[in-house]
């Protein structure tokens, strides 16, 4: 079988402005968008740019626009996007070349966050105690893989690029809500700000757009009822 | 098209260098930073994307936290698993060390699952056992089925807090050397880096280079490797004179999803999962009837060829059945939620109510780059270093593994020695002058790169890439002979014969991905010519290194580790030698389970 692949093409050193290229590509059945994508590249031409690594969605490389949503190149399979298959960078990023987005700003927000444990006790030697369900309340946060897949699929995002949008939200969650941290305060005063967890219009575009199924908004929503309460 | 690669090179001093951002690479680097040591990390990826990511299960301490255990009993089963050709002072590092490094990095915030009573949970895996041998143990630290993720997470996350400065998308190119190569005495002074983004080449000059690249499953046809896993850092090493450790053991991993090689977690087994035949039966019991299902994986991956070619694949194929089914829903969903999606993402097939089709999958280098305990890469069997250059994780060979390692065994690997290259970099920084400025240090690599990226025709990469994996896979698979291991010999040289005429199509200098894959696609043919050329010499069975020809170990003649060295120029591979084993503690024994 055949499939039609559509790739917004963009290079810098020849191009003024995108440009969508078609590729006609055999397909076996349990085919992933990534594996077309490869065979393009190693069949039809080289030149095809993307970002890619583990192949089976834990390192968050392939994030694509493909047939309208965004979505993890290695976890789409051909069969769940029938015969014509579009596949575009993540929008809301600046582009690089073809599929390649720059993703420093977006490195530069989750690290803004404090993404690492604050706990300025004297070192102890031995392991510190959690319960299961102390570490239950923020399980589903630790999950994020840093794809962007959720923060560029978001309206408040791309009408606000200044918007510290989603991914660096989960991950302030998933150090906001564990027991042994101490910095949640200065994680709510940052995210509090103007350009904070206000900004989301819950739209659940970002749940819908997570390959890793964490509840997103709902984990927003936490961190605005956190400072809320705050008063 | 001017190409950025005849742009001048960007200069860059500091003391150490880190190449590499997985598991073991961070926490070098945060040892590093922890002592003030002017440090650059550099990735071909970012950080977060790097495989230790990947890693399921979990990592074994001797913590004892839900039932009696002993570093001493991890230190034995490491040696066992390892068919004695494990370094029994490494394994002895590795299984004390393990203890503090995993309370660290609950320390670090990790979120280990929990025990009832707040401490780290803990889990049987294979191979892993109560008073040498006697049964199965709780040794297994985890989060879900996501373990290697919350340690890249976590180190990444400590990193940043300890201001470590990354060079993301930076794709490490060639080491430098000062007073000749390494099997001249040299040392090594630095390196060059090709930033992804632009196509410019950066040279970096430090004190101490640590190599932490990973391995190389890519060579095979069936991985459960990402894509980026082209054995860069051994190849480098490789073509500056270092010798690679115990090629020839190369681990296949028994639960991959047929046909692509995804991982499924010996957690699954760990939580008491089957293995069925054709005949719906747990064939493990012939083959290793106390462990069963948590028998190393060498022993588990050959009984299912076994089985296949007895006739009793499922259905007659090339394949056996994983079955969870008995463990119940919340079990499949709470502790292996990410390898239950994997199932029904990549197969189509539901865990809770189905048995799902698995096969062996390359998975693991057990060899590599030689390193001596504190990870000082090794420039012969006597032992010299090579100064300046060290090597930790998958890349490097301690030789905590020997010839098979076991489940967690690498997690525990790179974190254990990854601190230590940090804290030995560190002192060497501190006790050392810097390299000397030597103008055009990147020339070579240069026109190597320009001739590359300009010749008007030639083969694809992909197309090279494919043969080999098909080479890799027929003739250095889980069983070897003779007759298969001298053609893939034969075949890997015409291949490295083929790539010097490799062609890359994309010739411009902004991530440029066709170029770096035909850059990988070289490291990839080094590395497998390393393991072919060592998996032939060595005339016995061990570990992983199953030969139908010498089904037999043979310690009087092999309880040695393989070191080869590269031919000069593109010459195959001849010169071999062997390093002895360091027993201390465990008399080699038939290994049963």
């Amino acid at each position: 079988m055949d499939v039609e692949l559509k790739i917004q093409r963009f290079d810098p050193e020849k191009d003024t402005a995108p440009h969508w290229e078609t590729y006609r590509v055999p397909v076996e059945p349990m085919d992933r968008v990534l594996d077309v994508l490869t065979r393009a590249k190693e069949l039809l031409d080289g030149s095809i740019t993307f970002r890619r690594s583990c192949a089976h969605g834990v390192c968050g490389s392939d994030a694509l626009l493909i047939n309208g949503r965004n979505r993890l190149a290695c976890k789409v399979r051909v069969e769940q996007l029938g015969k014509s298959i579009s596949v575009a960078p993540l929008p809301g990023l600046p582009v690089v070349k073809d599929l390649v987005v720059d993703m420093d700003e977006f490195f530069g927000k989750y690290r803004s966050v404090l993404p690492f444990l604050v706990a300025d006790e004297p070192e102890g030697t031995g392991e510190r105690l959690q319960s299961q369900e102390q570490r239950d309340v923020y399980d589903d946060t630790t999950k994020c893989i840093l794809c962007a897949a959720c923060t560029s699929s978001c309206p408040s995002f791309w009408a606000q690029p200044e918007y510290v949008g989603p991914a660096a939200i989960v991950n302030a969650h998933r150090f906001i809500f564990d027991s042994r941290d101490q910095g949640a305060e200065e994680r709510l005063d940052i995210l509090s700000n103007e350009d904070g967890v206000w900004r989301c219009r819950t739209t659940f575009n970002c749940v819908d757009a997570c390959p890793r199924g964490i509840n997103i908004t709902k984990a927003i929503l936490e961190v605005s009822t956190a400072i809320g309460s705050r008063g | 098209m001017s190409s950025a690669l005849h742009a001048e090179a960007g200069q860059i001093d500091v003391d150490a260098i880190v190449v590499g951002a997985g598991g073991a690479g961070l926490w070098a680097a945060l040892e590093l930073a922890r002592e003030g040591i002017p440090t650059a990390v550099l990735t071909k990826l970012y950080p977060t994307r790097s495989h230790t990511g990947a890693a399921q299960g979990g990592v074994c301490a001797a913590l004892g936290n839900v039932e009696e255990d002993h570093w001493e009993w991890h230190m034995f089963d490491t040696i066992k698993g390892g068919d004695y050709l494990t370094d029994q002072d490494a394994a002895e590092v590795l299984a004390r060390e393990a203890i503090p490094a995993v309370i660290e990095l609950e320390r670090m915030g990790l979120p280990f699952n929990r025990t009832p009573d707040g401490k780290i949970d803990q889990r049987r895996f294979g191979g892993h056992t109560r008073n040498y041998g006697e049964g199965p143990v709780r040794r297994s630290c985890y989060a879900a089925d996501r373990t290697g993720h919350m340690i890249l997470q976590t180190l990444y996350q400590q990193c940043i807090k300890a201001g470590v400065k990354f060079y993301d998308e930076y794709h490490v190119v060639d080491l430098l050397f000062e007073g000749g190569s390494a099997d001249q005495g040299g040392r090594c002074s630095g390196v060059v880096g090709y930033k992804i983004a632009d196509g410019s080449l950066h040279v970096l000059r430090a004190k101490a280079v640590l190599l932490a690249t990973g391995g190389y499953g890519r060579a095979w046809r069936v991985t459960s490797n990402a894509h980026s896993l082209a054995g860069d850092g051994m190849a480098l090493a490789w073509r500056h004179g270092v010798p690679l450790m115990d090629m020839e053991f190369y681990q296949f991993h028994p639960t991959g999803i047929v046909g692509i090689g995804i991982l499924l977690s010996e957690a699954a087994r760990g939580e008491g999962g089957y293995l069925l035949n054709g005949e719906g039966k747990r064939f493990m019991e012939t083959y290793a009837p106390k462990l069963m299902e948590l028998a190393p994986r060498d022993m588990i991956s050959r009984a299912m060829y076994q089985e296949i070619r007895a006739g009793r694949g499922i259905d007659g194929k090339d394949y056996v059945y994983l079955d969870v089914r008995h463990l119940g829903r919340k079990v499949i969903e709470e502790k292996l939620p990410d390898i239950t999606d994997f199932a029904r993402v990549y197969q189509g097939v539901e865990p809770i109510s189905e048995p799902v089709p698995v096969q062996p999958t390359a998975h693991y280098a057990m060899g590599g780059v030689p390193t001596n305990l504190e990870t000082e890469v090794l420039a012969n069997a006597a032992g010299g270093v090579v100064p300046g250059l060290f090597a930790a994780g998958e890349v490097a060979c301690v030789s905590v593994h020997g010839a098979n390692r076991l489940g967690t065994n690498s997690l525990v690997d790179l974190l254990v020695f990854g601190k230590r290259a940090g804290k030995r970099m560190a002192e060497i920084c501190k006790t050392t002058t810097a390299p000397k400025h030597v103008a055009g240090a990147e020339r070579a690599i240069r026109d190597e790169m320009l001739a590359l990226s300009t010749r008007p025709e030639g083969v694809r990469p992909a197309e090279i890439r494919r043969a080999l994996a098909d080479v890799m896979m027929e003739g250095v698979g889980v069983y070897r002979d003779e007759t298969l291991l001298t053609n893939a010999v034969k075949e890997i040289q015409r291949l490295k014969g083929e790539y010097q005429r490799v062609r890359v199509e994309d010739t411009g200098s902004v991530f440029n991905t066709d170029l770096l894959e035909a850059r990988e696609l070289g490291y990839l043919l080094d590395a497998s010519e390393a393991t072919a050329v060592s998996a032939l010499a060595r005339k016995e069975s061990r570990g992983a290194h199953s030969r139908e020809d010498y089904p037999e170990r043979d310690d009087e003649k092999y309880l040695a580790h393989t070191l080869v060295w590269r031919g000069a120029d593109e010459a195959p591979a001849t010169k071999i030698d062997y390093k002895p084993v360091t027993i201390t503690k465990f008399e080699p024994k038939p290994r049963v389970y």
